[in-house]
């Protein structure tokens, strides 16, 4: 690890302040960024804590819509996020206890993994990106592995999920890393059904769209019993082929619809 | 019931409460006064020409004691190999150079270039940013076939190609196996392939060099199974420092399971370098080094035929394997694919002709060498697969057909060379088959098949050999090292025991059970007895822990120490007693005159033997310690039958072990809870092998799994519960304590038995699918059902 300074801002406005100084970088959990840093891999001059910043801390429900902050932990959305059991259910299985205890919905995000499980909660759930200067429709957010709308120094701090009257995450463990080898969020909404996978594919999280249309005809797996997921642009690495995660990606979709409360 | 804190006795382990409690002393918890880190510079490149080394910039950082290159080792020796493997054609083996730093060329991803030391590791691992390294990257080779095609790259551009030896076992055999086979009834052909592992022991290694000129003593502290080994090893063949003037230190140590048995070059290098700089030198692998220096396991490419009349009786078996040595020889890389592989090819079965061929290629990879079980895994996994192909294509079921070739009658004497002292094959397959339910099989089938899941049973039948032996023996075959193991025991003033063995304990319990063995000798507490390991300065010459040798050739050693105390003891007590010797009994701590009831406690003899007021000075000498070497006349051969009863989700692939049991037979016991345990952790890591652990290259060199994101350890939830028993005892012969050993068999049974699970769940389902590689990711398993 190279030397680096370390500011704990009280408020947003001087993170953000704080954030323009040269190579700065902003700190959630550092379940990312600091084994990045501990590798010589990154080397920001000075890290921005924003875990404890109260604007962005919390869970809270309003008129059919989960808000949560962006330093939020796994942990505390495992455990407060009731009204949205899917979305609880998929913290509560991120990492282990001490990952869930650092790792914040904020970090996760802005690091975009294309095997994290969080981006397929948000895109499945057509949630509402906040940030200090505006606020990025989850469609809009994610722009493919590691990539996303974020600008130089903005920070996530909140997300806003609407609540949908059924949905679940069906994550299949990658046996070494236990991210997701292919996950699938879905969410039934009344306008329709949402269904996200992560995992999958060398573009990152992505919609699938022609499960979403059957789903949102006949909201049960048989529905996707004539669908077929093409392998193109799928990853294939040392945990399965191309072919495989595409095969998974609909066995994993059937199964959240099952299992979707 | 076993006396507590006594042969057979459950007792706690003693070393617990510092591992517990955090402790244990390792070797990162030794710091040095004036020390220095070393930070090791390693290839980023699986081969290439190294140009230039400038490190005029890097020796200038703030900090930098020095900067180590291959320059600086040019009046030491290489990093020895300590076994000699002779060919087919009588040939020795191709031996490279393994120097400490890499010469002119890297030759695997993770090969040492240059070493900075400086004050702090920041500093180093600075500075090293600064060294100028010219490579030019040259073709790797890879693959083990592809290695040997005519005209491919040379690993060493010094030897006449990449085949280190072709080794044919038992070569007389050859011709008469290849009729055999040509006129059996049937030859059941397997291709597979056992994946190359890396051992992850918790604790990284460590080691740290310390030099004292006022008294030329060099001390190396090391995470190591072997001290003696490797100061012999790095005395002798390396830097050329006698013995007298180097101690060896490996203190608690967290896990080796064989990686941390071989002379490694940092060890080199924090010794030598030491004494250049006149600091104390600290090295700790990071995990990611660990990954692409530690020996790895395994590795092996088999092809296997097994010929049978038609009743399933067996009459021939040939393999035809491919060993991968990686770019250069770990201190027991030759052994391991030949004299620990191709004598345990009889398994439990009476098959009359065996022929092995082995052919150990170099390639860009890490050195592979002994990883627990070390040759035997590879052989009962290509033998136990091949039994039970050859089950269903003879339609006999697969407990019947092994029950077939079982070898009986005892001693036995295999077609490859070793005699089986013990041993009852149907008492253990009887066991397992009870204690795994085999007969509610069907029902627990239809049970999964109704919830939509393949159920599977797979079993294997294992031998293994223990505690290697005899030294002359072991010496014509080509090992550079005796066999044998020490002990000191020495017996205190007021009565208590110290034994200085030459075994190591990291992880075993050895403290606890070599404890238990001497206290029910003597008579004593427990308590009362110390076990002193891993110190050259403090025990005599021993050979170290791995192939499961403690107990059969330590403990047996320690027996003989504390036997020749008894006698001496008794002598000294008839002497108290005023009775001739032969009247002496001694039993639990006190020595009886026959017949009297005169008697003399063990702490008054043993404070006579140090105050020797009363006592018979002409005939003896007083004190009381003594040493045994202990050489044995054979290897033991713990043998056991493990089932594994497993669900596929026809869906994903996915395999869940829902069931394991394992039938063991050790010989006698000296701690039944210890002995769980090290069945345990062995079938955690065969179950590891098998369904998830591998170490994978790209065809570059590249280690694919490099990290613990990508090469997948172990979980508890990955694991069922286990079920073991030790009761078939069969104690072996020609050792004093009748035991066999018991630290591998755990991860030499458990692969095939899963394999053959898998296999079974498979084809009851109606799928054509008879063998998988390893591991049974949920992939493979999902192609193998879908191609
Ligand atoms: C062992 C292990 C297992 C894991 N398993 C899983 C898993 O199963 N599924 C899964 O989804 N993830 C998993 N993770 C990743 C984990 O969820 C991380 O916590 C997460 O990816 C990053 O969150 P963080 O708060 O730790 O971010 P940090 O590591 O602190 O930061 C990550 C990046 O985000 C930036 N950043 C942080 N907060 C913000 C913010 N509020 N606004 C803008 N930028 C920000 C940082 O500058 C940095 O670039 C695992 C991690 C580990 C170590």
């Amino acid at each position: 690890m190279y030397n680096f300074d370390f500011v704990s801002p009280g408020s947003v406005a001087d993170a953000v302040s704080a954030l323009q100084a040269e190579e700065a970088q902003a700190l959630g959990g550092g379940q990312t960024l600091l084994p990045t840093m501990k590798q010589r891999l990154a080397q920001p001059s000075t890290l921005v804590s924003l875990s404890g910043l109260s604007e962005m801390l919390g869970v809270s429900s309003d008129g059919g819509v989960m808000t949560i902050g962006g330093a939020t932990t796994h942990a505390t959305v495992a455990a407060e996020a009731g009204a949205y059991p899917a979305l609880a259910g998929l913290a509560s299985h991120i990492g282990d206890p001490a990952v869930r205890n650092r790792g914040t919905l904020g970090g996760s995000l802005a690091n975009n993994d294309p095997a994290a499980c969080y981006p397929s909660a948000v895109l499945g759930s057509g949630a509402t990106v906040v940030t200090n200067a505006r606020e990025i429709a989850a469609d809009d957010y994610f722009q493919g592995m590691f990539t996303t709308a974020l600008e130089e120094g903005e920070i996530i701090t909140a997300v806003k999920f609407p609540i949908p009257e059924k949905g679940n995450y069906q994550k299949f463990l990658q046996p070494a890393s236990r991210f997701a080898l292919v996950g699938v969020f879905v969410a039934k909404y009344a306008d329709g059904v949402r269904v996200a996978v992560t995992g999958a594919s060398e573009d990152g999280v992505h919609r699938w769209s022609e499960a979403e249309a059957a789903l949102s005809a006949n909201f049960s797996a048989a529905a996707l019993d004539g669908l077929s997921v093409s392998a193109d642009g799928m990853i294939t690495d040392l945990h399965g082929t191309d072919a495989y995660r595409a095969h998974l990606v609909k066995v994993m979709t059937g199964r959240a619809v099952a299992a979707a409360a | 019931m076993p006396k507590d804190g006594g042969i057979g006795a459950s007792t706690k382990r003693r070393e617990d409460l510092r591992f517990l409690t955090g402790r244990g002393k390792y070797t990162d918890d030794i710091n040095l006064q004036n020390q220095t880190y070393a930070h090791f510079v390693r290839s980023d490149v699986a081969h290439g020409t190294i140009n230039s080394i400038n490190a005029s910039a890097a020796e200038a950082m703030p900090g930098v004691a020095r900067v180590f290159t291959a320059k600086d080792f040019e009046g030491v020796g290489g990093v020895p190999c300590g076994w000699q493997v002779t060919d087919r054609h009588g040939q020795p083996m191709q031996e490279p150079k393994h120097p400490v730093l890499a010469e002119g060329k890297v030759r695997h991803v993770g090969d040492p270039i240059a070493v900075v030391v400086a004050d702090t590791l920041e500093q180093a691992q600075d500075a090293a940013e600064k060294l100028e390294i010219d490579i030019t990257e040259l073709p790797a080779v890879i693959d083990m076939k592809d290695a040997l095609q005519d005209g491919a790259t040379k690993v060493h551009d010094d030897l006449t190609s990449n085949l280190c030896y072709d080794w044919g076992f038992v070569e007389e055999n050859r011709d008469a196996v290849d009729e055999a086979i040509k006129g059996a009834h049937h030859v059941t052909t397997l291709e597979l392939k056992n994946n190359r592992l890396v051992a992850n022991p918790m604790e990284p290694r460590v080691a740290v060099g310390d030099y004292d000129f006022s008294t030329d003593e060099h001390t190396l502290y090391t995470t190591s199974q072997n001290p003696h080994v490797i100061r012999l090893l790095m005395g002798a063949f390396v830097l050329g420092i006698p013995e007298h003037k180097l101690r060896v230190v490996a203190p608690d140590v967290g896990g080796g399971f064989g990686a941390k048995i071989y002379h490694y070059a940092e060890e080199a290098f924090c010794t030598f370098a030491a004494k250049a700089i006149g600091r104390p030198v600290k090295w700790t692998s990071s995990r990611s080094e660990a990954f692409m220096s530690d020996a790895h396991g395994r590795d092996h490419v088999t092809k296997i035929e097994l010929a049978m009349d038609e009743n399933g009786k067996f009459l021939a078996l040939r393999t035809d394997t491919h060993a991968n040595m990686g770019a250069y020889l770990s201190t027991f890389a030759p052994s391991i694919p030949t004299w620990l592989h191709g004598t345990l090819m009889a398994g439990n079965y009476t098959t009359p002709l065996i022929y092995v061929n082995v052919k150990a290629v170099f390639t860009n990879t890490v050195p592979v060498d002994a990883y627990r079980g070390a040759g035997r895994p590879e052989a009962t996994f290509q033998l136990e697969r091949v039994v039970d192909k050859a089950a269903r294509e003879m339609g006999i079921d697969p407990v019947e057909l092994r029950r077939r070739n079982f070898i009986t009658e005892f001693p036995y004497a295999t077609p490859v060379a070793v005699e089986y002292d013990t041993g009852d094959y149907h008492a253990t397959m009887d066991k397992l088959l009870e204690m795994s339910d085999h007969a509610g099989f069907e029902a627990r089938a239809a049970e999964s098949k109704a919830n939509g899941k393949l159920r599977g049973f797979g079993i294997a039948h294992y031998i293994e050999a223990c505690g290697i032996a005899p030294s002359n023996l072991v010496g014509q075959l080509g090992a550079r090292a005796g066999l044998y193991e020490s002990a000191t025991v020495r017996v205190n003033a007021t009565g208590s025991i110290s034994v200085m063995t030459g075994s190591h304990s990291h992880g075993q319990g050895h403290e606890t059970s070599f404890a238990q063995v001497v206290s029910e000798m003597i008579g004593i507490d427990a308590n009362q007895i110390d076990i002193v390991h891993g110190d050259t300065s403090k025990t005599p010459m021993g050979m170290g822990t791995y192939g499961s040798r403690s107990i059969a050739v330590g403990g047996s050693a320690m027996v003989r120490a504390t036997e020749k105390i008894i006698n001496k003891a008794k002598k000294i007590a008839s002497h108290l007693l005023e009775a001739s010797e032969g009247d002496i009994e001694f039993k639990n701590g006190e020595f009886t005159v026959a017949g009297t009831d005169k008697s003399v406690a063990w702490g008054d003899v043993t404070l006579a033997a140090y105050v020797p007021h009363n006592y018979p000075l002409e005939e003896m000498e007083p004190g009381l310690e003594e040493t045994a070497f202990y050489d044995p006349a054979n290897f033991t051969y713990p043998s056991g039958a493990y089932g594994c009863e497993v669900e596929v989700d026809p869906e994903t692939g996915k395999v869940t072990v829902l069931g394991f049991s394992a039938a063991d037979d050790f010989g006698n016991i000296i701690n039944p809870m210890i002995v769980e345990g090290q069945v345990h952790g062995g079938l955690a890591q065969g179950i590891g092998q098998a369904m998830i652990e591998n170490c994978a290259y790209d065809d570059q060199g590249q280690l694919l799994s490099g990290s613990y994101m990508d090469y997948a350890m172990p979980r508890a939830d990955d694991l069922p519960m286990f079920k073991v028993d030790h009761s078939s005892i069969t104690p072996c012969t020609h050792n004093p304590l009748g035991v066999k050993g018991c630290g591998e068999a755990g991860a030499i049974g458990s692969p095939p038995a899963l394999v053959n699970a898998v296999v079974d769940a498979l084809q009851r389902a109606g799928h054509d699918v008879t063998h998988i590689d390893m591991p049974l990711s949920p992939d493979r398993v999902w192609a193998a059902m879908n191609s």
